[in-house]
């Protein structure tokens, strides 16, 4: 429970206050706020057209929201110039697509994928370069012979990993995940959550992962946000959510899992 | 010769001066892509329809043109374009490249120290250098804009991971004056040196793509490359079959079809003035090698 303890003394990696985006009169999300501290990990949940989604995209950049504050490490990051924004989310930040082919170039080698951030915040060595995309080809279980190949030639939970791997090798301190394992069968998807819980652990990621799979939650989540028509509806640590469900709709959601 | 229909160079007046201001805006910001209003020119895309309408806004009554294609004087875009300006212009034209104020050129540099006051024109292709990376030009546009050139390191570390070294051969990226990575239009890597430093006004043309840039003369000009693969200028290693140079950019051409082979200067001019100077190789028509 070091995790929780350093999360009680440290200032939060991201605050979120009042956070709300419309679509014309439609609402996406609203009035959403929550504190996420160092090597924590927030779900969010919800079924579709929730706002989860859209919630994800306003924080890590990809809209604008209407109203509504983005604190990163103490900084306003809707103040930030796009320049600035651009290279938070390439260095600090990360985000794991839903669909591998979104996040991964697949016209470029498993290699150049995983290397491109690197070049991409100015490592000049090719030798360099290589040695970390094999390190983290090998910390995904991504044979280091496959480093030539395409992702096209991988296998669709390969070119998940090394969605991965290509996005942790700059050391980020705050990852996204939208559906991380959506579109894979499920032993791939134990393999995948083991692989994750196991980098989270390691290296101390702050993550906030969207997801409709409460198995995913379960085994990664500290922390729980049950969303609703755009509006958090119950938060709480993952397993009190889950095991006591407050809400109804939250209630409703544990309830509807299929039980083996 | 001159034909009296057309105004001087082809262009009329308005578009020129379009144009003139779309290349002050280029020299002003050296390798930025610059958007202009290509018109259409009586020759297909991709024949040089962007250097031509870059000539016709520089020529002036005065000036002496010479148009090179790969090196060469004598080929059928070289001759083309050469008529047609002395057609429209009633230009004096050359096949010197001391004598020549302006150069128009397809793929080269010639061998020839360029001088200041002379102006070497370029036909581009794909002005974009990154478009093969990144299709979207919103995405490429902002890329400049920000100096988000890890993408271009990605080419060349494919090319390594491939091949074992830097394959790119021709149009390979430079990065000038420490801001704007250009696509040098694609001139074979042995000429990118030459880029750098040039006292002469190099300017760049895409006609269908709508696009002037330019490198202003001794611009800063570096090509890409890794510390531990850094950038060759390479070129076929033989001399001159012709003229005996072993220093010029060399033509491979096959002469029967049991695989023999000559090798021999690309730039034409370069090539008959060493011989015109009693230079020869091993194929020189007057025998006896050195």
């Amino acid at each position: 429970m070091t995790l929780m303890q350093n999360a009680i003394t440290a200032a939060p990696l991201l605050s979120v206050q009042g956070l709300t985006k419309r679509y014309g009169p439609r609402i996406g999300c609203a009035d959403v706020g929550f504190d996420l501290y160092p090597g924590e990990v927030l779900g969010i949940v919800g079924e579709s057209g929730s706002g989860k989604s859209t919630l994800l995209s306003c924080l890590a950049g990809h809209q604008r929201p209407d109203q509504g504050r983005i604190l990163f490490d103490g900084a306003d990051v809707l103040a930030f110039s796009e320049a600035e924004r651009r290279r938070l989310l390439r260095g600090d930040w990360a985000y794991v697509h839903q669909n591998p082919r979104d996040g991964l170039r697949m016209g470029v080698s498993a290699g150049g994928n995983v290397g491109e951030r690197l070049m991409a915040v100015g490592a000049r060595n090719y030798a360099a370069i290589r040695d970390s995309a094999t390190d983290w080809l090998g910390r995904v279980e991504i044979a280091a012979d496959r480093i030539d190949d395409r992702p096209s030639a991988f296998s669709g939970g390969m070119q998940q990993r090394l969605q991965i791997a290509r996005n942790l090798v700059t050391g980020p301190r705050l990852v996204f995940m939208d559906e991380p394992t959506g579109g894979l069968d499920v032993s791939v998807q134990a393999r995948l959550l083991d692989l994750l819980r196991g980098l989270v652990r390691d290296l101390g990621l702050s993550v906030v992962i969207v997801t409709h799979d409460l198995a995913v939650v379960r085994l990664l989540a500290d922390r729980l946000m049950v969303m609703k028509s755009g509006r958090v509806v119950e938060t709480g640590l993952t397993d009190q959510v889950l095991d006591d469900p407050q809400h109804a709709y939250t209630q409703l959601l544990v309830s509807s899992v299929l039980q083996v | 010769m001159t034909d009296q229909a057309y105004n001087f160079a082809y262009l009329d007046e308005q578009t020129k001066r379009m144009i003139r201001r779309a290349l002050l805006k280029a020299l002003a910001i050296p390798g930025y892509q610059v958007p202009f209003a290509s018109r259409e020119m009586p020759m297909p895309y991709g024949w040089g329809t962007g250097g031509v309408q870059v000539t016709a806004a520089c020529l002036t009554p005065d000036d002496r043109l010479k148009v090179i294609d790969q090196g060469a004087d004598d080929t059928t875009n070289a001759v083309s374009i050469r008529r047609f300006f002395q057609r429209t212009a009633g230009v004096a034209t050359t096949e010197r490249t001391t004598d020549a104020t302006v150069i128009q050129t397809r793929h080269r540099i010639p061998e020839q120290p360029l001088a200041e006051g002379q102006i070497l024109v370029y036909q581009v292709p794909i002005p974009e250098p990154l478009r093969f990376l990144e299709p979207r030009e919103t995405e490429t546009r902002k890329m400049h804009e920000l100096e988000e050139y890890g993408l271009m390191h990605v080419k060349l570390y494919e090319d390594i991971a491939r091949h074992g070294e830097i394959a790119t051969a021709y149009a390979y990226p430079v990065r000038v004056e420490g801001r704007y990575v250009m696509d040098p239009s694609p001139i074979p890597k042995f000429d990118n040196p030459k880029l750098a430093g040039n006292p002469a006004i190099q300017l760049f043309g895409a006609g269908r793509e709508a696009r002037i840039y330019a490198l202003p003369p001794y611009s800063d000009v570096v090509s890409l490359d890794f510390e531990d693969h850094p950038f060759t200028a390479s070129k076929a290693d033989h001399a001159c079959d012709l003229c005996g140079s072993g220093s010029s950019y060399l033509d491979e051409v096959i002469t029967d079809d049991r695989g023999t082979r000559m090798f021999v200067c690309s730039d034409t001019d370069f090539c008959a003035a060493r011989q015109a100077q009693g230079h020869c190789g091993r194929l020189s028509p007057q025998g006896d090698a050195p």
